[in-house]
């Protein structure tokens, strides 16, 4: 299963993976290829697998059967702070900040591997999420659920991942911030970082999303572009609510 | 579903057992081990000896079953064993032993009554302070006012207690006992303990585990500075002798028939104990407790007080530990605060639990008297082998052995019980007779 | 005057020498809840380890300290308080990892440090008996007498030698934790970790690295703590349980995690040790004129005797524990 000549290498390249906690499988074989110019979304209903997808691929838990690549590498069962180093960042859904490190500090924490590329990625993040400069030296467990939302992407981003996986991004936040954080995921996507997401808000997901995973029971119903699995009756009436 | 048949005896078949027994192999070699050690120290020490050996191994099992509960039941850690048996100790002595006329028949003990009757009135003064609030005072003035009477009247109480104190010593020497049988001691002594882990557990069980082993550790120390330091009340480190026995003393019947009718006594409680134990681990109760320890949420959400039902696996634990101090306090015949120590009166009885296994009666009492053999056997070996460095030291190296070589030797018990810990915790972790966990129904 | 002198030497300076030990004990213990989430019960003896370390380096090379005028236990310090770091780390090895890689639950870690302080208790007194020792071997115990300067006070104020190389230490220790905490690279990934672990192996924090400078540190810590205290009185190496209950007690009253807590927490105990023995008869005799007739003190008007000291810490901890079980300064770990 070699990509043809004609089309790259994809980013990250999962096949047929089953795995959960332990010995017990959640995902029952689950594919997903994702190109690095590219955002994907992960839905599907509660229980589906969608953040056990994500947390096997950043190595938190079992691969137990097929495989994950990275640019090509296979990279199941590798434990998270080697897969950091290959280039791949997680933002977890909650306690994705370190509530009592300052916002820089907390951002320098994202760095902490590559301590010489600290200035500049601080820079970086700071025009990605300009609301962090003022609060650069508050706890960010004082922040609101936005802003800290803000400091986690832009602590994992302190590392420069080719791939970002975020779960759920945008739980608990009001719409006006959610449309402000997929906003900012456009922005760090165009900046030539893949992304990888799963998102209740799934209307809103697929609509910035250039691939869309449909999830349930831990495996794939549909798999298309975010704009055609809106348009698709099928996944309207099962997933998104009619 | 229980199923009469298969057991050997359906007198003990707790009705949740849904699986069919196994033959106790494991079981029988064990005690059959321990009996052939048994005969063994009775072979070489003599029957006297061992006797001794067997009825203090006995309360130790008390002790054991103590901790059991608490750690085996409900995983709570008790790090003071020994405060609560010194309480035991304490107040074996102090009932059983003849009544002390020079302290009664002076006007002593209408002063100590009339200082602790101060005592109550400033306590119950303080606590009327610090409802002041309701009365209209701000609270921050009510907190104020509270503080400072308490410490005012404390100094006063405090202050009059030691004068009372010290012409108790001085003129009588310490108060005696009450000449009480001195089973009542052991069941006060049981009480006293249950209160003073009712306390504890009271102020510690809600909050992270860690913070019930400080505390226990914490108390056991200053119980142990009360008693020792308290001369009016216990002698300090004179130590009060004989306490009487129950059953006819040595005198009377000879040290080994004296020691065997003691030991049928601790033997009988010891299956009182196990035998309600038994009932409670398969009752309801039991199965809650265990539900509790194995998973504390789910179980808060299912409505269980979780807090009260850790309370009194705490309180019956500690209750034992006071009983079973009190039945080694009088049969030592001696009551020595400064002979509790942490290692003899607490991690024993904590290398005896995770032994013999945590939360299994019959592994705990297993785990008891095996631990208390090797414990007396120890102390021979020890100073045996150190002898040996000593003359292999001299002799090879003209080493110059320190003269203190005894005490040193029993350091190394110190260490040997330190590896103990480690090494079961980490390679035997629920011990040699391992509980059988059933569904918690 | 004479009674304030008796005052500051008795309280002031009796109850900040207690404190530094206790708080330089309880930063350990905190730092170790914090990273490793359990209380360490063998932090008391790793103490009681680093000074029988510095007694023994003193022991062997009595004379260094002559040649440049410091005692020779100072100057052995550092060595020992590597070997206790080194000490650390292998007990870590030996014994918490592989309960940790057991997943088992705190209070099992609590209990395995339980067989660890009997274990170090054992092997030091199996080698340095049971007895004091001074760890002042052939250097001399400087004690400076100063004159308060006020009309008619006799009564100096006594501070010893060693009592000022205990402040300077301490001020030392805490200001170099406090730079390593906040600048360093590492010392932010240690609080990252005690913030959020998960967090923390999530954005590449090697977790073991961090578990291992912990134990160095508080390692270290131990040894000053243990050898400041036995400069101060002598060497005994039966303290233990009577040094973990303060330490603890410091340890909460500051809030568990918390390295700055620690050290209030530290001078709180240590000087609610020395105010609830100190003799408050003392200071009130002088205006014992002014009191009405029927009030006469007590001589002894001292809140618990010396023997019944370890109360103290004990109370403190009750309160904590039931008015702000998270301590003075919120910790972390409840």
């Amino acid at each position: 299963m070699s990509s043809t000549p004609a089309s790259p290498q994809p980013l990250l390249d999962a096949r047929d993976v089953h795995g959960g906690y332990g010995s017990m499988n959640i995902l029952n074989g689950v594919n997903m290829t994702l190109y690095a110019d590219e955002v994907g979304v992960i839905v599907g209903p509660n229980g589906a697998g969608k953040s056990t997808m994500l947390k096997a691929v950043f190595g938190l838990l079992n691969v137990n059967q097929g495989e994950i690549l990275l640019n090509g590498q296979p990279i199941h069962n590798l434990p998270p702070n080697q897969l950091v180093e290959r280039g791949m960042g997680f933002v977890p859904q909650e306690k994705n900040v370190f509530p009592s490190l300052s916002v820089k500090e907390n951002l320098e924490m994202g760095a902490y591997l590559k301590p010489q590329n600290v200035k500049r990625m601080l820079e970086q993040v700071y025009e990605f999420f300009p609301p962090l400069v003022e609060k650069r030296h508050q706890p960010a467990g004082e922040l609101s659920g936005g802003q800290r939302q803000m400091v986690a992407m832009g602590r994992a981003l302190m590392a420069e991942p080719s791939l970002l996986l975020l779960d759920e991004p945008t739980a608990g936040l009001s719409p006006l911030y959610m449309n402000e954080i997929f906003d900012r995921v456009k922005k760090i996507n165009a900046a030539g970082v893949g992304i990888l997401m799963v998102e209740q808000n799934a209307k809103q997901a697929l609509a910035i999303a250039d691939k869309g995973f449909v999830l349930a029971a831990g495996q794939n119903r549909f798999t298309d572009t975010g704009a055609a699995l809106l348009a698709d009756p099928d996944v309207a009436k099962s997933f998104l609510g009619g | 579903m229980s199923h009469p048949t298969n057991t050997r005896n359906p007198a003990y078949t707790p009705k949740d057992a849904t699986q069919t027994r196994r033959f106790p192999l494991r079981e029988l070699v064990l005690f059959g081990a321990l009996l052939i050690a048994v005969l063994a120290v009775y072979a070489l020490m003599g029957a006297a000896y061992s006797t001794r050996m067997l009825v203090e191994a006995a309360c130790y099992a008390i002790l054991a079953l103590g901790l059991t509960i608490q750690w085996g039941y409900a995983g709570q850690f008790n790090a003071g064993v020994m405060g609560f048996v010194a309480l035991g100790g304490f107040c074996a002595m102090l009932f059983s032993v003849p009544v002390n006329d020079a302290f009664w028949g002076t006007e002593l003990p209408g002063e100590l009554g009339q200082v602790l009757l101060y005592g109550i009135a400033a306590t119950l003064l303080v606590v009327g302070a610090t409802k002041l609030d309701r009365l209209g005072v701000p609270k921050k003035l009510r907190t104020v006012i509270a503080v400072v009477l308490a410490v005012v009247l404390y100094l006063v109480v405090i202050s009059l207690l030691r004068d009372v104190t010290s012409q108790i010593q001085s003129q009588a020497g310490f108060v005696g006992g009450f000449g009480l049988p001195p089973w009542v001691g052991w069941i006060v002594g049981g009480a006293l303990a249950g209160g003073v882990g009712y306390f504890i557990g009271h102020v510690c069980l809600g909050l992270r585990s860690d913070y019930l082993a400080i505390a226990t550790l914490g108390i056991a120390e200053i119980i142990k500075a009360f008693l020792k330091n308290s001369d009016w009340l216990t002698r300090g480190t004179a130590t009060v002798s004989p306490l009487p026995w129950p059953t006819p003393g040595p005198a009377e019947l000879g040290f080994t028939l004296s020691r065997a009718i003691y030991l049928s006594v601790t033997a009988v409680v010891i299956a009182v104990i196990f035998f309600l134990l038994h009932r409670a681990y398969h009752a309801p109760w039991g199965r809650m407790i265990r539900a509790i320890r194995d998973n504390e949420v789910s179980s808060a959400a299912m409505g269980k007080d979780i807090n009260k039902r850790r309370l009194e696996i705490f309180v019956l634990g500690c209750i034992l530990m006071g009983l079973g101090g009190g039945m080694l306090g009088t049969f030592n015949s001696l009551f020595d605060p400064q002979g509790y120590l942490p290692l003899n009166h607490t991690f024993l009885v904590l290398v005896m639990v995770i032994l013999g296994g945590p939360g299994n009666n019959l592994g705990t009492i297993f785990g008891a008297v095996a631990v208390y053999i090797i414990w007396i056997m120890s102390e021979p070996l020890a100073l045996f082998l150190m002898q040996l460095a000593v003359a292999f030291g001299e002799g090879t190296f003209g080493w110059d052995a320190p003269s203190n070589m005894d005490s040193r030797a029993l350091q190394a018990r110190v260490l040997v019980i330190g590896m103990l810990i480690t090494l079961v915790l980490r390679f035997a972790p629920k011990g040699l007779l391992p509980e059988k966990i059933k569904s918690h129904g | 005057m004479n009674e304030l002198a008796f005052f500051i030497n008795n309280v002031v300076i009796a109850g900040s020498v207690t404190g530094s030990i206790y708080a330089i004990g309880a930063i350990g213990v905190t730092l170790i809840f914090s990273i490793m989430r359990f209380a360490h019960f063998a932090h008391a003896d790793m103490m009681t380890f680093g000074a029988f370390m510095v007694l023994l380096l003193t022991t062997a090379f009595p004379a260094v300290g002559a040649s440049i005028g410091v005692p020779t236990a100072l100057i052995m310090l550092p060595l020992a308080m590597l070997l206790t770091a080194l000490l650390a780390v292998g007990i870590d090895k030996a014994f918490y990892k592989p309960l940790r890689a057991h997943g088992v639950k705190p209070i099992v870690m609590v209990i395995g440090s339980l067989g660890v302080t009997l274990m170090l208790q054992g092997l030091i007194r199996l080698f340095s008996g049971t007895g004091g020792q001074s760890l002042y071997v052939d250097d001399r115990k400087e004690i400076f007498r100063l004159a308060l300067p006020f009309e008619g006070a006799r009564a100096p104020i006594v501070i010893t030698e060693p009592q000022i190389y205990l402040f300077v230490i301490t001020l030392v220790a805490v200001v170099a934790l406090h730079l390593f905490l906040n600048r360093s690279r590492l010392g932010k990934a240690m609080r990252a970790m005690s913030d959020n672990p998960e967090l923390a192996q999530a954005s590449g924090i090697n977790t073991n690295t961090i578990v291992a400078v912990t134990w160095v540190i508080a390692g270290g810590l131990a040894a000053i703590a243990g050898t400041l205290l036995s400069l101060d009185v002598t060497f005994k190496p039966d303290l233990s349980f009577f040094l973990l209950l303060p330490i603890f007690a410091a340890a909460i009253v500051g809030g568990v995690g918390h390295p700055y807590g620690a050290i209030a927490g530290g001078f709180v105990v240590g000087f609610a040790e020395t105010l609830a023995v100190f003799n408050w008869n003392v200071l009130l005799r002088p205006f014992q004129d002014s009191f009405p007739e029927w009030l006469t003190l007590p001589s002894n008007l001292a809140f618990v005797g010396t023997e019944y000291k370890i109360v103290v810490p004990f109370f403190i901890l009750v309160a904590i524990l039931v008015w702000r079980p998270t301590g003075l300064f919120k910790g972390k770990v409840i």
